[in-house]
């Protein structure tokens, strides 16, 4: 993959969104990899958790909109809690995942689910997947 | 002390396993709790957004009616639940400016909040209140030889603030099933997310957690697994059957509630447990231990 970096996207108001919507510094991140170490989900996933990290600090905008891997994270927390920085690595890919809802760009569309994909799961399965893919 | 209990939007249907049985343990236990007249859904996950208040009012005003009820201690059985109303209270109780705000909000109310509840839930209370020592002498029938395996998923043990047990190694509900009589099994993916609400939309990857988890767990002796989540129960034992579409060798087990083995302890009848409600049967595993 070929990525270009350029003070622009460095600059970008997304870099600054990502962070005031998460409440990190991303800057804080020195790529130790432990997040993606104890992620459950990393087999799931095209961007790792801290490469998730380095391309919001690199601005890469494009990337992470498009990646699969915000939409595989079930904020577990396990990156939270093992993260020796402190950053909350589930809030950045929250705020990643919320800068598309809030453009209506909604993951799962309620109306195409089947009857057996609505009917046979709980509530708590419905309402979260709602509250965490839909806008 | 006043109990106040909140049930949570699974706990009336697809759980009420969960609910039937601990209601009568603690029945059993002398320790009344009084449901919220009027709750609503906690919104089943926390709010990570900064800037997101608005799904906070959800959880506030549930603590509002605990106090409505003049109580100032709110008992949650589901980890998800106590998650959500937990860590929402939590950050209005260090933002009186997000306080100020939800409460104006709710400008109708009779009462505003003010940071006064207490979120809890049940296994705390068991262990800290009631005390398992005590609890100890209530077992009228002991889980001789079962071995248990206690999963504890996501959000009764992460983030830390809110947590009563450690993130990595919690032993809580271990400790538990040792006080009801029955063998606390270990295993390393006890607190390894099961896929959660990617259920409704990417069931393949749930089947490949619930393959994980209770292979291992299943690998380390145990004869079912215990959880304290609606969703984990979900999860773990009816999409058991995506699993076995998806990985022929995989070999069922049946996936309880904690709160389904302290009620048949304390001797409580069949029918609290609702056993009818799993998908693998874990009639079979109690009959031949003599249980039920």
């Amino acid at each position: 993959m070929r990525t270009n970096l350029s003070r622009r996207k460095l600059r970008d108001p997304f870099v600054t969104k990502v962070e005031e919507l998460s409440g990190q510094n991303l800057l804080v991140c020195y790529q130790c990899g432990k997040c993606s170490a104890g992620c459950p989900a990393v087999d799931e996933m095209d961007i790792l958790p801290n490469q998730i990290i380095r391309f919001a600090q690199l601005g890469l905008k494009e990337e992470l909109l498009a990646s699969k891997a915000i939409w595989v994270c079930a904020s577990c927390m396990t990156c939270n809690v093992r993260c020796p920085k402190g950053i909350n690595i589930a809030e950045v890919i929250e705020a990643i995942r919320q800068i598309l809802l809030r453009q209506r760009k909604d993951h799962v569309k309620v109306e195409e689910l089947k009857p057996s994909e609505r009917g046979d799961v709980p509530p708590i399965a419905l309402i979260s997947n709602f509250r965490k893919f839909t806008s | 002390m006043k109990l106040s209990y909140f049930p949570g939007c699974t706990l009336k249907n697809h759980a009420k396993n969960f609910e039937d049985s601990a209601l009568c343990a603690l029945k059993t236990l002398d320790v009344t709790v009084q449901e919220l007249e009027r709750w609503n859904c906690c919104g089943t996950v926390f709010s990570l957004t900064t800037d997101d208040l608005i799904h906070h009012i959800a959880p506030v005003r549930n603590l509002i009616r605990t106090k409505q009820q003049g109580s100032d201690k709110l008992m949650t059985l589901c980890a998800m639940c106590f998650n959500t109303l937990k860590r929402s209270n939590e950050r209005v109780k260090a933002n009186q400016e997000d306080l100020d705000i939800i409460n104006d909000f709710m400008y109708r109310e009779e009462i505003k909040y003010e940071g006064d509840v207490e979120v809890l839930h049940l296994l705390e209370i068991l262990k800290n209140d009631i005390k398992f020592e005590t609890l100890a002498q209530k077992v009228s029938k002991p889980l001789k030889d079962l071995k248990v395996a206690s999963y504890y998923g996501c959000y009764l043990v992460r983030p830390e603030e809110i947590a009563f047990d450690d993130a990595e190694n919690p032993v809580i509900m271990d400790e538990l099933m040792e006080v009801l009589g029955a063998t606390a099994i270990d295993f390393p993916f006890k607190v390894e997310c099961c896929g959660a609400y990617q259920t409704v939309d990417k069931p393949g990857v749930v089947a490949d957690r619930t393959n994980q988890i209770l292979t291992s767990a299943k690998k380390q002796g145990a004869e079912l697994v215990v959880v304290s989540c609606p969703l984990c129960a979900f999860n773990l034992d009816h999409r058991q059957k995506e699993t076995v579409a998806k990985f022929p060798e995989f070999k069922s087990m049946p996936v309880m509630y904690f709160t389904q083995l302290l009620a048949i302890a304390l001797g409580c009848p069949e029918e609290s447990l609702r056993l009818d409600l799993h998908y693998i049967d874990p009639k079979p595993i109690l009959q031949e231990k003599g249980f039920i």
